[in-house]
């Protein structure tokens, strides 16, 4: 039998330990799964984890996905500091996409420096009003953000649908769902020349930087953090509850909203139905595996984008279904979750404990 | 040491030792309790006496040492075991249910044994008035006061052949002249054969009702006696040891102009079980220490949450800082004007448990110039919280520790020397020493009339009548949201207090009267 007693207190090594472990189960599980199914695991491993970034185009790729990832985890971060379940990054997301490249088709006779960040800005206040919705509906109807956020990501989607089948749909696109391609003034340039690699990685790092800053070093960060350990606390030192859950969603929103606009105005050009393979879930198990610290969630998100582009690898090479993406993404999400228990609780094998205790005790008779 | 008898003692522990990770709670302890005898087990908090009287009760079990039960020894298995043998145990805290009635929670305490519910009534009522404690067994209980809660606990246990009856801090929640009503019911008990364990560390109280007191101090038994024999100074020495010092008698002084005016609030409480305030007047003066006392749950939460500001009320004008009204400002804007506030709970609204001490200094010293331009000055911040720790003694590793692994007595400590550090004009604390050991008791009392000796205006809510006979320069009581008329202190006495206490204002004034007298 196994059991399970408190430590008394929170192991930080484990904090840490425990996003590893994870991720050496889910490698394990991925290994029998694969062997299952007829696969050498080794080289199918191989081709999921490895064979991606094997060359530098591979590489520059990983951070084009990882981009859109890392924008929507560290938003999620701060929500998630001040215990505010924003599950709907994706929504927001989504939402940025399709303001931005609404504003993006209006400008599209526009040249100059300043249509760039006005489709950027556009597309934040797209994911950010997406989380105003919620926000407001926490605040005032006390709407449990967990609900109104994943409703908030269907309508998203299907406003999106909507779109570019409807008003935003290209007149000479042959009809295809599709909106015209946006003019060079309002896409992001390349970050490296000959690579697709674009500014939306720099946005990521340098939001990957400010967050650091806003939860360490300021005093508003310092309020988000009271109010999601101890709300009670908050409230008698005078901090504005109602005031810290508008600017954590309006936050996590922009910057999901970044990611957004970031993906249309980058990669795609244009905006097609498909602009995320559920980058908004992904950063949830992203912000978690980091441990909501913004180095964890750099390195987290950059295997949660490695994990898409394995998925893709997999397919092509080995003809195994895309579902393995989640499969694997789900698969660390529990295995994370099952070793947080390890934090607060140490495991104990009272069958392997007690013949130690009687030969210890045995040796001491035998020293006398 | 226990003198010799002819029968066996009611109960005997030899040796009882308990361990838990990283603390030995029980350490080798010997105690008798004699048939027909009051037994004090004195000790302050942490000394391990709940874990002795759970050890008797069957809900821990030793790891060394032996029970003997009339002479046998025996190995109680549980508490249904304990109560076969007629041992009987009322907590600290209750648990019965509110929407119950008393026959009901009895029954359910009892399980099998329980019978018929009529029956039991019936043996509810004769046993109440046997022991001169009325109460009604249709009453639910939600609609009884604390003193009559503590009567269905005790109820509960006689209304079964009972040989010792545990009772953990009986009279914390009770009112001075409760306190003596329960007192005669025990010594009845007592005269009829049943031993009591009384559990405690009201020294007055120990001395007046016990015929024999076992000291405990970290886990061990440091003295036995005869309470009448002692003094309160000598007993609180065997509770303390030599060197903590121990709370004196500091003088009174007169206030000067008014700082906080609390004038006619009145607020509905949101919790269906709360008690409204009824127009509530009184002053808090500048240099003066005002004591309000009370039992728990006759208003003082919805009192502390209007003075705090967390919780809103409908008229801004019922309470008044010296440049004008405060009742709609936030906790924020009203520490900006002057105000410290210490709560009743130190982990969970007083200091965040999972964030160091550093962090919980800047929980609401930010006002104090931590904070530059948005940015937490940390080093500033590390310093404030250094010099907290050192001013008023707080036992830490350091200022990253958290302050979920702070002892109650160090945190509470930490947090009124937090709230003083930031020389506020006005400091509302509830409840300030609850819990707290005698050392650290004495320490925040020094604390709290070296800040009134400074000019400033203290309001200090208490369950302890003594604490509060001894800082306050004035003092009123709490009853049903109503407040007492308010009297120097010594001008009036434990007893007339305890009447308020329970609701007897006397007609000669109104409290509105008193305040502005």
């Amino acid at each position: 039998m196994i059991k399970l007693e408190p430590r008394g207190q929170h192991s930080k090594l484990m904090a840490w330990l425990s996003p590893v472990l994870a991720g050496v189960l889910t490698l394990v599980s991925g290994a029998t799964l694969f062997a299952l199914l007829g696969q050498d695991p080794i080289e199918a491993l191989h081709t999921l984890l490895i064979l991606p970034v094997a060359d530098l185009y591979g590489v520059s790729e990983l951070f084009v996905k990882a981009a859109p990832i890392l924008l929507c985890a560290i938003g999620l971060s701060v929500v998630f500091k001040a215990k505010v379940w924003n599950i709907g990054a994706e929504g927001q997301l989504l939402m940025g996409g399709l303001i931005g490249s609404a504003c993006a088709l209006q400008l599209i006779d526009a040249e100059g420096g300043w249509v760039l960040p006005v489709v950027l800005l556009s597309g934040m206040f797209g994911g950010a009003l997406w989380a105003a919705l919620a926000a407001w509906l926490k605040t005032h109807f006390n709407a449990n953000e967990i609900l109104t956020t994943i409703m908030l990501n269907y309508i998203a989607l299907n406003l999106l649908i909507w779109a570019v089948h409807g008003p935003l749909k290209d007149p000479e696109g042959f009809n295809f769902p599709e909106s015209a391609m946006f003019s060079d003034s309002a896409l992001l340039p390349t970050l490296i020349e000959g690579t697709r690699v674009h500014y939306g990685m720099l946005f990521a790092l340098l939001a990957l930087v400010a967050v650091w800053v806003l939860l360490s070093r300021s005093f508003l960060g310092f309020q988000i953090k009271v109010l999601g350990l101890d709300a009670r606390a908050a409230r008698l030192a005078g901090f504005r509850e109602k005031r810290l859950t508008w600017i954590a969603l309006l936050i996590s929103g922009a910057l999901a909203g970044l990611a957004g606009v970031g993906e249309v105005t980058g990669p795609l050009g244009q905006l097609v139905p498909q602009i995320s393979p559920g980058y908004g879930y992904a950063a949830i198990i992203v912000a978690f595996l980091g441990r909501l610290h913004p180095v964890g969630i750099l390195l987290a998100g950059l295997l949660m984008a490695l994990i898409y582009m394995g998925g893709e690898m997999a397919q092509i090479n080995l003809g195994l279904p895309i579902a393995l993406t989640g499969l694997f993404q789900g698969m660390l999400l529990f295995y994370l979750l099952a070793c947080d228990v390890l934090i607060n609780f140490r495991i104990r094998i009272p069958a392997l404990a007690k013949p130690v205790a009687e030969t210890i005790a045995i040796q001491e008779e035998t020293a006398r | 040491m226990a003198e010799p008898h002819i029968t066996p003692p009611r109960l005997t522990l030899r040796g009882i030792t308990k361990i838990y990770p990283g603390c030995v709670a029980n350490d080798a302890i010997d105690l008798n309790i004699e048939a027909a005898e009051i037994h004090a087990l004195l000790g302050e908090n942490g000394a391990g006496k709940s874990t002795l009287m759970k050890v008797i009760y069957g809900l821990v079990k030793p790891d060394h040492g032996e029970l003997l039960w009339d002479g046998l020894p025996i190995d109680v298995r549980d508490p249904a075991h304990a109560r076969k043998l007629g041992i009987g145990m009322v907590f600290q805290h209750f648990s019965l249910f509110e929407t119950l009635t008393v026959t009901e929670n009895i029954a359910l305490a009892l399980g099998e044994d329980a019978g018929d519910l009529p029956a039991l009534a019936e043996r509810i009522r004769e046993v109440s008035e046997k022991y001169g404690m009325a109460l009604n067994p249709d009453r639910e209980v939600h609609s009884l006061s604390v003193g009559e809660r503590q009567r269905v606990e005790i109820v509960r246990c006689l209304v079964q052949p009972i040989k010792l009856l545990i009772l953990d801090e009986p009279t914390s929640v009770l009112t001075p002249q409760e306190v003596g009503t329960l007192f005669v019911t025990l010594r009845q008990l007592a005269e009829e054969g049943c031993s009591i364990l009384f559990i405690s560390h009201k020294l007055n109280e120990v001395r007046a009702l016990c015929h024999r007191a076992t000291i405990l101090r970290s886990g061990r038994v440091s003295g036995e006696c005869i309470p009448t024999e002692e003094s309160s100074e000598s007993l609180a020495r065997m509770m303390v040891g030599d060197d903590t010092p121990i709370s004196t008698d500091y003088p009174k002084v007169q206030g000067r102009e008014p700082f906080l005016q609390v004038r006619g609030l009145t607020r509905l409480s949101e919790d269906p079980f709360g008690v409204d305030l009824q127009s509530i007047s009184f002053d808090v003066q500048a240099g003066e220490i005002l004591g309000i006392a009370g039992v728990a749950g006759n208003g003082q939460e919805e009192l502390l949450g209007a003075l705090s500001g967390e919780d809103e009320i409908e008229n801004h004008d019922a309470i008044h800082f010296p440049h004008g009204a405060v009742g709609q400002l936030s906790p924020r804007q009203r520490r900006a004007a002057g105000m410290a506030f210490v709560p009743e709970e130190r982990l969970g609204r007083g200091a965040v448990p999972d964030m160091s001490l550093k962090d919980n200094a800047l929980l609401t010293g930010f006002l104090t110039g931590l904070v530059k331009r948005g940015l937490i000055a940390h080093g500033k911040t590390r310093d404030f919280a250094e010099q907290i720790i050192e001013r008023y003694r707080v036992k830490t590793p350091g200022t990253e520790t958290h302050a979920a692994s702070l002892s109650g007595g160090n945190l509470q400590k930490f947090i009124i020397g937090r709230e003083i550090m930031q020389q506020p004009k006005l400091l509302i604390a509830a409840h300030p020493t609850w819990g707290v050991d005698i050392g650290a008791a004495t320490a925040i009392h020094k604390a709290l009339i070296e800040l009134r000796d400074q000019g400033a205006a203290i309001l200090v809510v208490s369950e302890d009548i003594d604490e509060l006979f001894q800082i306050s320069d004035r003092i009123g009581a709490l009853c049903h949201g109503r407040l007492s008329p308010i009297k120097a202190t010594p001008q009036t006495s434990i007893t007339e207090v305890g009447r308020w206490m329970a609701g007897d204002f006397g007609e000669s004034m109104t409290p509105a009267e008193t305040a502005s007298a």
